[in-house]
């Protein structure tokens, strides 16, 4: 594997000459005026984009961009300014724009850690646009297609896409560290929609990682992602009306983690922390959740779409233990919330990209696997609901309320799935909604690779999963009184 | 506070417009010689200062500085795009060549290429989008701290802030086609905005107000931003979740604009052309109740939305989309008006100013006039199905008995499906939110079901 910091030199400073000590000369000069913390992030990205529909591939894009964030912090304050030019006289300008936060001081002088640490890397620096011939990329898609229809002769529409980036990144710190990341990510997506007797009803399903093309190709994960499309859009068809109102509730494994990502994992991030704005703020130690539960963050499992070697602040990402046994433990932190909190960084520091600051983002959010076998927790169910799919979710972090919303659910009576239901939205508050969990399942599974968490603004990849859970009360949003 | 000290930004860092023109022709020249039938080119960059104040301190100063050139290359009926923020004739040439390798694998489409020549503008009439403002970073915190600060004294419950922020951005663009359009457009967006916290035995809760305009002049004050901001924070308190049940809904002005948003989805080209609305084929039929008008006004003066002519150099339209009550058109760009055998509607890239004509009727006539109902002021979540129109999403608000608000709602959600939710419109208030490019005032809706205990 090559050296990520060699490849971003390469990429980064070497064609524009800029040159270390140019880098160490920017981050003196902000430091020359009374700040904390000072940071220069280089990026390079570049990204393409393929889509099918009436069985043909008939538009697809590409797209390039490169950029510097520079960064300055002072006490609470920081000061942003950005620049898709590396020319050093146009970086010295934002420099100045951005240290003007805080007031000149006479103290210039820096100690130099040279320090270059990777991270361990936690997947490939090859390129993934490169990673299939163009050709390949269209018989993917068609291949999707054509077994998505071979399915079931009600499939009338299919729409296949595939997407893939390949981004170089190079962080430059005020205390002289330089950190570099390669960073692939691929992504197919499938939706088709299904007709008979005149209604229509639609499907998705996708996925993908930190590697190449050709794991689509593996093990036939692609046409897999094609025939569950089919199955949920077929599924809905025989949906009936969702019942509204308070219930028991059974979710699925893997995506259906959305519910952690909603009901706590946004509530436990730094910044909402340090402010008191969340609902969990000030409860580290308490019980929020039945001992059953324990959940964590973490960046460091390979190939995964939320994972990262290092953070956007160039700390090596961890697995962060957010709820132990049903005891908050901690939050998810980047450089400046966790000084202003007094504790340390926990390689959540993320941004989309060099033109936004960072802030503290989830990476892969899941809970641990509990005793009980999937079948046992939903024998003991009387009358509920099974959710084992969901479209988007949002919170609000000073209620504490927030919903997902099911794509694919259905009814439980006396202990048996019966009859599909159609999409509801679930409500429920999130600092007391893992207290209900009365049974966790010995099921987990993490999504396929799927999640975009948008936040102020800023999209970056997650990825969630748990074991089949169930809840003893949540507010189920259909029609049928 | 402690105030910048030196002069932000100095002018020479800032963009130069006038590069936009030649960057568009050297992109449509080289899509030309490396052998395209046809390409269009938009170059556009925009800057601007954003300034957040918390808790009575300067928090971010954030200077913005984007470009975006963006090429769409056709070979017949082949066609590939792609963009770059790099403006250098080697990054141009990359660009143009990687748009026309896609084209060279992409399949014939009919339906593909530049908007018919009969419709592109002709006509760019100043709409009076163009305000520059350039606030200084200490006005800009002078403002957003009088606005927080006017929130934070409102009332003693209210005990934190999630903060202020003044925020000013101009945006110039050059979009040309080798049939012969060449349009230029520029226009500039202010904001000022306020999110505070309010906390009694109950909880906590957020509201916030915010305000934009083209012209600096016309943003609403800092004092009514923030006394907006804190009376809608107070009023959330202690929220209760209400029993399950089906009552007409009022959607305040601020939220109502999603309902008709989601209209608009409905009758887009796209999803039109891949049978993925729920408002198939119903061009000519009843789609709201006999009393709405739904219309774009493209060339209002200084507005959010306006634009002679729309992503495509087609001229946009200002006829109706619904005429008492009725389907008159779709919202098509060139492509889909082809896919569907229909003329494009000046829609490509979306509506402007899309307005929904008010009844007499403010805000509190309409809760007057509600014996039960649930007033919501705010939506979250994504549960909208555009195939089936079936809806439900996370809401909160007020209940209202007998013509008054009774008290705050939340953790409640609200479910129907969209088609019974237009037939079943029985009222819009006049109290119109012009912020957004759709303009309308409350809706209220005759019953949906409220989804709590």
């Amino acid at each position: 594997m090559t050296d990520p910091l060699k490849t971003a030199v390469e990429t980064l400073l070497e064609p524009s000459g800029l040159e270390r000590t140019d880098i160490d000369g920017l981050l003196a000069r902000m430091m020359s005026h009374q700040l904390d913390y000072a940071d220069l992030y280089f990026q390079y990205s570049r990204h393409e984009a393929w889509s099918l529909e009436d069985g043909a591939v008939k538009s697809g894009s590409r797209s390039t961009d490169q950029g510097v964030g520079v960064r300055a912090i002072s006490g609470e304050k920081t000061g942003f300014a950005y620049s898709d030019e590396f020319q050093l006289p146009v970086l010295t300008q934002a420099a100045n724009a951005a240290r003007a936060i805080a007031q000149a001081g006479d103290d210039a002088t820096q100690a130099v850690n040279r320090q270059s640490n990777a991270g361990t890397a936690l997947y490939t620096s090859a390129d993934p646009l490169a990673s299939l011939e163009e050709k390949s990329k269209i018989k993917l898609l068609e291949k999707v297609e054509a077994e998505a229809r071979q399915q079931d002769p009600r499939v009338s529409q299919v729409m296949a896409s595939l997407a893939g980036s390949h981004e170089v990144m190079l962080v430059a710190r005020h205390d002289g560290s330089l950190v570099a990341d390669v960073r692939p990510l691929v992504r197919l997506n499938v939706t088709v929609i299904v007709e008979s007797e005149g209604r229509r009803e639609q499907g998705s399903a996708g996925g993908g990682g930190r590697f190449g093309y050709n794991w689509f190709m593996e093990a036939e994960r692609a046409e897999e992602f094609a025939r569950d499309a089919v199955r949920q859009a077929l599924i809905s068809l025989e949906a009936t009306d969702s019942p509204a109102g308070t219930m028991t509730v059974v979710l699925g494994p893997g995506w259906p983690g959305i519910l952690l990502h909603e009901a706590i994992g946004h509530g436990l991030e730094g910044d909402f922390n340090r402010k008191q704005t969340s609902a969990f703020s000030g409860r580290v130690g308490e019980q929020v959740a039945s001992t059953q539960c324990t959940v964590v963050d973490d960046g460091t499992l390979p190939d995964r779409r939320g994972s990262l070697s290092v953070d956007d602040e160039g700390t090596p990402t961890a697995s962060t233990v957010l709820i132990e046994n049903g005891i908050l433990k901690g939050y998810m932190q980047d450089t400046l919330n966790a000084r202003l909190m007094g504790v340390n960084t926990t390689g959540n520091g993320r941004r989309e990209s060099y033109a936004h600051l960072p802030m503290p983002r989830m990476t892969n959010t899941y809970m641990l696997a509990g005793e009980y076998d999937p079948g046992e927790v939903i024998e003991s169910v009387s009358n509920g609901l099974y959710a084992v799919n969901f479209g988007g979710g949002q919170v609000d972090i000073t209620s504490g309320k927030f919903v997902f919303s099911a794509s694919e659910a259905y009814l439980i009576e006396n202990g048996k799935v019966t009859t599909p239901v159609k999409g509801a939205t679930l409500i429920g508050n999130g600092p007391d909604v893992l207290t209900r969990v009365s049974m966790v399942g010995n099921d987990l599974a993490l999504d396929t690779g799927v999640g975009t968490c948008g936040k102020e603004g800023q999209s970056v990849p997650v990825g969630v999963g748990q074991p089949t859970l169930k809840i003893d009360s949540l507010t189920v949003g259909g029609v049928e009184v | 506070m402690n105030k910048s000290i030196e002069p932000v930004a100095p002018a020479s860092s800032r963009l130069d417009p006038s590069d936009l023109g030649s960057v568009v022709e050297m992109t449509l020249a080289e899509a030309t010689r490396q052998g395209a039938s046809g390409a269009e080119a938009a170059a556009a960059l925009s800057q601007g200062l954003s300034v957040n104040v918390r808790m009575g301190e300067l928090e971010t100063v954030e200077h913005t500085r984007d470009r975006g050139l963006i090429i769409t290359v056709y070979f017949e009926q082949r066609t590939g795009s792609a963009s770059t923020s790099d403006y250098s004739p080697t990054s141009v040439k990359d660009t143009v060549q990687a748009a026309c390798r896609i084209a060279e694998y992409t399949e014939a489409d009919s339906c593909n290429g530049l908007a018919d020549p009969d419709r592109l503008a002709t006509d760019f009439p100043n709409l009076d989008l163009f305000h520059p403002w350039n606030p200084s970073v200490d006005d800009a915190c002078d403002m957003a701290l009088e606005c927080e600060q006017t929130a934070m004294d409102h009332d003693r419950r209210i005990e934190n802030s999630e903060g202020a922020s003044v925020s000013s951005h101009e945006g110039h663009e050059v979009y040309a086609t080798t049939s012969g359009f060449w349009g230029e457009s520029r226009q500039t967006r202010h904001g000022l905005s306020c999110s505070v916290i309010g906390r009694d035995d109950s909880g906590m809760q957020r509201d916030y107000w915010f305000s934009s305009s083209r012209q600096a002049a016309q943003l609403d004050k800092p004092d009514i931003v923030g006394l907006e901001a804190a009376r809608r924070t107070v009023r959330r308190l202690d929220a209760r979740k209400i029993d399950t049940c089906q009552v007409p809904v009022l959607f305040e002005a601020p939220v109502a604009s999603s309902l008709i948003s989601h209209f608009v989805g409905a009758i887009s080209g796209g999803a039109l052309y891949r049978k993925a609305s729920f408002l198939l084929d119903q061009v000519g039929q009843q789609i709201f109740p006999d009393f709405v008008q739904i219309y774009e006004q493209p060339l209002l003066k200084c507005a959010m939305g306006s634009a002679a002519y729309d992503s495509e150099g087609v001229t946009t339209s200002a006829n109706n989309v619904i005429t008492d009550g009725v389907l008159q058109r779709y919202l098509l760009g060139s492509y889909s008006a082809r896919r569907l055998g229909l003329e494009t509607t000046g829609n490509a890239g979306g509506i402007h100013n899309l307005t929904a004509a008010s009844g007499d009727q403010d805000l509190t006539d309409l809760i007057s006039g509600l014996e039960k109902g649930l007033l919501v002021t705010e939506l979250i979540g994504f549960g909208v199905n555009m195939v089936t129109g079936d809806y439900s999403r996370g809401a909160a608000g007020f209940w209202i008995e007998n013509g008054q608000i009774q008290y705050p709602v939340d953790e409640v959600t609200i479910a129907g499906n969209l088609k019974e939710i237009f037939s079943g419109l029985c009222a819009i208030g006049k109290d119109v939110d012009t912020r957004h490019n759709i303009r309308c005032g409350s809706i209220l809706i005759d019953g949906l079901t409220v989804a709590g205990n």
